[in-house]
């Protein structure tokens, strides 16, 4: 019998070497992404699919490095007047599109006006500017209405949406509408050919690309292809995934389910890391519309029974794979503190609780949390803040459907009989949510997010805080946003969770970073 | 005959517009909206608001219906919301995998299970014919993404004879191509051999009573000859009819079997067309699904006079 199985290997193995023989030349990265790419448009959608697509094919004027410093990227040198209000920008040499043309100053111009009209910090660039200027194909200005100190930041902005430099007859495209064309000048050249969505996207190596001389760092400095074709493999079955990289069929798999972490670890010829330093938080997000959180000591009562430990694990299944983070902004960056967190960190008090709910008035009304299946992490808050809800006596229901339904639902300002909600849950990746800009903060009503809280005092202080010009104003501007917010509570952070990646022993060079990265990375 | 078939096929239009109607209202009551998708987690309502206006969803439902039966009637399918590209590109896309695997199971069930269904019945009440039913009790027991995890642990993980998952075309070569299909055919097919091996013994028991089985071995006919020239060609029918309707139940069944394998076949598609509501896609698959159903159905019972000359059309 044994030699029977023998000889059948050896078929079965000398058919896949001939069959593979050919296709052996190039060095091909096969990367298992966290999800399916089905838009192009890096700037019609803040998918973070999307956005890690961009990185690969377009380049950025600016780019975050580790240090949390913006540094140039596709800019050679830049300039900003005395009086704070224009900016002058030159281009390095050698820039060109995958199409091979060279990139112009009216194509950075139209990238950045098209991202100002969907970003939120770019729409707070565009309120500021007065006019964008070619100067020549090489050197453009930026002139403000008045000093907006955060330019550079919004420029080398890390996560969703970045502001991505395309040519300008794509960059022309009405700024709801995808683009249907994938042209940057990154390191990276999509292949629309070979592009199937749901399984498979190509990018080959972008032979013309000129990396800066600097050290890679996050999205800054040197971006090398040291791989000649990337594949993009998706598979939405993680027992296959985890199979597939198990048998060499994957190299990298970029977010690894909690479950599946002890499997992979006890495979030689895989590592198993973080190698996301900020990882992503959790939130509870209510409906200020409706009761009952519309009213603000419903909202405080349950500051106090949130137990972030208990999130943790019900996300990441293992302590080692999250931590509290009681900050509004994403603990371990430079604006992150526990200032005013006293009700989310002390011991939990359900007593305390109890009685703001009394406080509140409270009357019985029914609380819809909406989740999706679908989505663990999602889900798995959903289940513990409607134990949670429960516990305190409240009329909790728990509809649960599939993400498609709940991003929809979340729309309705309706009261929760006509469909509408109370509470749905989410997740941010952490650059999302390192300052007072992200979109959850917002407080002005309808412009809201999804929730639409309005409180003027808290609006006015993030304003304060966009008007910071040095990091100690700055910092102490988001600790008086973080104060008012542990009172008015525009969400609960969670958790701070990371989900590890998984890749072959023979990769190295993967760039820690909040984003994942391709390149730098080299296959033997 | 002629005749038949033209009736039939003008039928198929028919069902095809129905479905079409049926489908069209369906997707248009179901909650879900594509413009929230496609904006993303980070979106504001508004931002919202103007996609769905960009895509045409805030037309009313007359409209929106009626531009598509135009579009249709010059055999365009439209284009999916999220990747802009043509649905009849995304669907050419799936064929071949799906048509490969459904193939594939197709055959290998037939050749395993229908001599097994004939072997059971000539031995009825041995221990062969308790073995095949006890198999196929377990084979119809066992879903299909649980045997999907077996095999690929003991032959891609273990052996490493073949691959865990996705797809090759035939032109890269036979062995790519086949190599990537073995274990979910094998997956797919198990419940399917499991169903036709059932249905050949019932339909050759009930043949083989016949009296002129008995007249077929009293003039001295070999046993093998009795069994395929005269049982099996009369217990023909119900075996064709059960593979008929297994060839609509394999198109459903390989969504799992995709998904699991990894296979970019039409079930994928469509159900990650249905999460993401691109309706474009939605409809246009199920218009072929239907239209596939449709003319699998008419194929069989035009093959009922290979095996039953009796039968006219």
């Amino acid at each position: 019998m044994k030699v029977v199985f023998a000889l059948l290997r050896a078929f079965v193995l000398a058919l896949a070497f001939a069959a593979s023989s050919a296709a052996a030349q190039e060095k091909v990265l096969k990367f298992i992404p966290q999800s399916d790419l089905r838009i192009l448009d890096p700037i019609t959608t803040t998918a973070y699919i999307t956005r890690n697509h961009g990185y690969m094919v377009y380049d950025t004027l600016f780019a975050t490095n580790a240090k949390f410093q913006i540094q140039p990227q596709m800019v050679n040198k830049w300039e900003l007047s005395r009086d704070k209000l224009t900016y002058t920008f030159t281009l390095r040499d050698g820039l060109k599109f995958h199409d091979g043309q060279p990139v112009r100053s009216a194509d950075c111009i139209a990238s950045i006006e098209r991202w100002g009209k969907r970003d939120s910090l770019g729409q707070r660039l565009a309120q500021s500017t007065e006019s964008w200027t070619a100067v020549n194909d090489k050197i453009f200005k930026l002139r403000l209405k008045k000093p907006f100190p955060l330019t550079l930041d919004a420029l080398g902005k890390l996560s969703s949406n970045v502001p991505f430099i395309m040519p300008e007859r794509i960059a022309k495209t009405d700024p709801f509408q995808n683009i249907t064309e994938a042209i940057g000048s990154g390191p990276f050249k999509f292949v629309k050919e070979e592009w199937v969505p749901g399984s498979k996207v190509v990018y080959v190596k972008n032979t013309d690309y000129v990396p800066r001389k600097e050290a890679p760092s996050w999205a800054a400095g040197a971006k090398v292809a040291k791989v000649d074709r990337v594949e993009w493999i998706y598979i939405p079955d993680s027992a296959t995934a985890a199979a597939a990289l198990s048998a060499g069929e994957a190299d990298w798999w970029e977010q690894l389910p909690p479950d599946l972490i002890p499997l992979l670890r006890k495979n030689k010829d895989v590592r198993v890391e973080n190698i996301d330093p900020l990882g992503s938080i959790g939130m509870i997000r209510f409906n200020f519309l409706q009761p009952p959180f519309n009213n603000q000591k419903l909202r405080q009562a349950l500051l106090y029974v949130v137990n972030q430990r208990d999130y943790v694990l019900g996300i990441a299944g293992d302590e080692k794979n999250g931590h509290t983070c009681y900050s509004f902004f994403t603990c371990g960056t430079p604006l992150s503190s526990e200032i005013g967190a006293e009700p989310l960190k002390g011991k939990r008090d359900f007593d305390k609780a109890r009685k703001l709910i009394q406080e509140s008035g409270y009357k019985g009304e029914k609380i819809v949390i909406i989740s999706a299946t679908d989505q663990p992490i999602v889900h798995s808050q959903s289940l513990l803040t409607a134990d949670l809800l429960r516990n305190l006596g409240l009329n909790v229901e728990l509809q649960a459907g599939d993400w498609g339904t709940l991003i929809t639902r979340r729309t309705s300002k309706e009261p929760v009989e006509k469909g509408g909600w109370s509470i749905f849950h989410t997740w941010w990746v952490g650059p999302d949510m390192i300052s007072p800009a992200n979109m959850a903060m917002v407080n002005l009503g309808d412009k809201s997010w999804f929730g639409w809280p309005a409180d003027p005092r808290l609006e006015e202080l993030r304003q304060a805080w966009f008007n910071t010009t040095d990091p100690a104003s700055g910092k102490k501007a988001a600790d008086a946003v973080q104060l008012q917010a542990f009172n008015f509570v525009p969400y609960i952070t969670t958790a701070q969770f990371i989900l590890p990646a998984a890749y072959r022993s023979n990769l190295s060079g993967i760039i820690v970073a909040p984003v994942t990265f391709l390149w730098n990375v080299e296959k033997k | 005959m002629i005749v038949y078939v033209l009736r039939r096929l003008g039928a198929t239009l028919i069902v095809m517009a129905v479905v079409a109607l049926f489908v069209f209202s369906l997707l248009f009551l179901t909650p879900g909206d594509p413009a929230a998708v496609i904006a993303g987690d980070v979106a504001t309502a508004d931002d919202i608001q103007r996609i769905r206006a960009k895509l045409g969803l805030n037309e009313p439902f007359l409209v929106q219906f009626g531009g598509w039966v135009g579009r249709l009637l010059h055999g365009d399918l439209g284009t999916s919301i999220f990747t802009n590209l043509p649905v009849t590109t995304l669907i050419g896309q799936r064929v071949q995998p799906t048509v490969s695997l459904t193939l594939l199971t197709l055959v290998i069930a037939v050749l395993i299970a229908v001599p097994v269904g004939v072997v059971a019945a000539a031995k009825a009440g041995t221990w062969t014919d308790r073995l095949v039913m006890g198999c196929s009790v377990l084979a119809f027991s066992v879903p299909v993404f649980v045997l999907a995890y077996l095999l690929i642990g003991l032959f891609s993980i273990r052996l490493e004879w073949l691959p865990v998952q996705g797809y090759r075309p035939f032109s890269d070569g036979l062995w790519p191509w086949l190599s990537h299909l073995i274990l979910p055919s094998i997956a797919l097919g198990t419940v399917y051999m499991a169903f036709i091996a059932r249905i050949t013994r019932a339909a050759m028991l009930d043949v083989l009573s016949q009296d002129y089985i008995r007249t077929a071995n009293a003039k001295g006919l070999a046993p093998r000859a009795v069994l395929t020239r005269h049982a099996l060609k009369n217990a023909g029918v119900p075996i064709i009819t059960v593979i008929g309707i297994g060839i609509a139940l394999l198109i459903s069944g390989a969504i799992v079997t995709e998904t699991v394998f990894a296979i970019p076949g039409i079930g994928r598609l469509t159900v990650d067309a249905i999460l993401r509501r691109d309706y474009p896609i939605i409809q246009g698959v199920i218009l072929l699904f239907s239209g596939v159903y449709v003319l699998i159905n008419l194929l069989v019972d035009l093959s009922y006079r290979l095996f039953d000359p009796r039968i006219r059309y």
